[in-house]
């Protein structure tokens, strides 16, 4: 039945534009200004948003989907798609977003959940979806309720590329284990991941995702680009790593350059030639389990 | 020996290119630099963000060998290469190599909302030559094709605009055959190498 979805129209139009975005990085954008800079610096996309992760942690209390006047602004400013984030399980704020025409919701962990069991139905939507994971049975989960696009949790707005390096590598291990396994043996897997079995069927064939797999949360510098590149992701998110840094037009410019020259030390060297230190980061093992992201999600 | 056809992998949905060539039997390379470019025999400009292409081949200098390569060898476009091979460019204006007599309109359905999976009547000719049948046509906030000019063969409408072009050696799609599993736009384009 899974499958059958992975094979209707709707959905291969949804996973055209998430191929579109393939070897692009995407950038977290809070006004039109901003939007400007990351479509001159080579962003393949924009995630319109009230407040970078990094603000929204400092400032803590609940994180709700961007104002509708500050998503339009940016969808005038620029050419490229342009994305927004709704809360996860928040189906009528995605509902919003879908009437506004953005063209990728996000069903984010760096907004505050609002259904503590359900995610959105997102089958149900014209609009397609990227959804964040931490592991291969997360990532099924989603695609089982219509992800168009994955992306690892990481952890937003730390400046710290350690959990989204833990969440590319694990999904990556466990897509090959499932490669080695017997067809009994994917039953048992199917109930451990807690995932649809003609998925991790799927996964098995094929090795890989059946929907684009990106990197998200803590790349700060070129360098972290090509680091989840080379791990097995296909774009990288950017999100306070860009504007929060002293040189966002430079930096954008040079995280550009690494997501295209990922395998390239010469051209990484190049690319980050002329930057300074990067958005101030955060220890993650210092931070109490309340406060971090990724754990937002089920 | 089967022929080496780049594939423009700077951003967008160039792996999909590649398996698309390697079903109809040629050697898809990645190119992302001059000398990856001079070692193939044709070039294909993939889906993906054109602002986003251009600023990396402006980055890495790459628009005087690009423009050479091709006004002499065999160019395919699709999407966003369509917009890089036109004449000109509208909405906004923006620079491409000129090597096929079009003006194209960026983001001309609107939104991903509007994006499409429609089935394409070919002209009889394009099945003369590669095979029979109607063509699955997935469109992803597509460029229109508002002018071809009269050196332009029009091979597949939708909705009265040309969709599918060619001129000379150079191949331009709107949509995007690399999505289907129908290889025979990729054939048309390897029958000109």
């Amino acid at each position: 039945m899974i499958l059958n979805v992975l094979n209707d129209p709707n959905f291969k139009v949804k996973l055209g534009l998430a191929e579109m975005m393939k070897g692009g990085v995407i950038m977290d954008v809070i006004n039109a200004e901003q939007a400007k800079i990351a479509q001159n610096a080579g962003a393949c996309a924009v995630m319109a948003l009230e407040r970078v992760p990094s603000d929204i942690r400092k400032e803590g209390g609940v994180a709700r989907m961007s104002p509708v006047r500050i998503i339009r602004e940016i969808q005038a400013a620029v050419t490229i798609p342009v994305m927004a984030k709704a809360r996860i399980g928040h189906f009528t704020e995605a509902r919003v977003l879908e009437a506004l025409k953005v063209d990728f919701i996000d069903e984010s962990e760096v907004l505050t959940p609002a259904d503590d069991e359900h995610h959105i139905n997102k089958g149900d939507f014209t609009v397609p979806f990227v959804c964040g994971a931490r592991n291969l049975g997360e990532a099924l989960r989603r695609i089982a309720e219509g992800a168009a696009m994955i992306r690892t949790k990481g952890e937003a707005g730390s400046g710290n590329i350690i959990e989204a390096v833990r969440h590319i590598r694990t999904i990556v291990k466990e897509m090959r284990h499932l490669t080695i396994l017997g067809e009994e043996e994917l039953v048992h897997e199917a109930k451990i991941l807690g995932a649809p079995l003609d998925l991790v069927q799927w996964v098995a064939k094929h090795g890989k995702l059946p929907v684009p797999n990106f990197s998200a949360g803590g790349i700060a510098t070129p360098a972290d680009a090509a680091l989840v590149m080379q791990l097995g992701a296909e774009a990288v998110f950017v999100g306070s790593g860009i504007f929060k840094s002293n040189d966002p037009e430079a930096r954008a410019k040079a995280i550009v350059k690494a997501a295209t020259y990922y395998k390239d030390p010469a051209m990484l060297l190049e690319a980050s030639e002329e930057l300074g230190i990067g958005m101030p980061g955060l220890d993650l093992s210092k931070l109490p389990e309340s406060e971090l992201m990724a754990s937002r999600g089920w | 020996m089967s022929k080496r056809v780049g594939v423009l992998a700077l951003q967008g949905d160039f792996e999909a290119h590649e398996r698309a060539i390697a079903r109809s039997g040629a050697e898809p390379v990645q190119v992302r630099t001059a000398a990856e470019l001079a070692s193939v025999d044709g070039l294909i400009i993939p889906g993906g963000e054109s602002t986003t292409m251009l600023k990396l081949i402006d980055y890495m200098k790459l628009w005087e060998p690009l423009s050479t390569f091709a006004h002499q060898k065999p160019v395919f476009g699709t999407c966003a290469g369509a917009i890089l091979l036109a004449n000109e460019v509208l909405s906004p204006s923006q620079p491409s190599f000129g090597v096929i007599d079009l003006t194209v309109e960026r983001n001309a359905y609107g939104r991903q909302v509007d994006s499409r999976v429609v089935e394409l009547e070919p002209i009889a000719e394009f099945g003369e030559r590669v095979g029979e049948g109607p063509l699955e046509a997935v469109f992803i906030r597509a460029p229109i094709i508002r002018r071809a000019g009269p050196g332009v063969k029009v091979l597949a409408q939708y909705d009265g605009d040309p969709v599918l072009v060619e001129q000379g050696h150079h191949l331009v799609a709107t949509f995007h055959p690399e999505l289907t599993q129908d290889s025979r736009v990729h054939q048309l384009f390897l029958s000109k190498l």
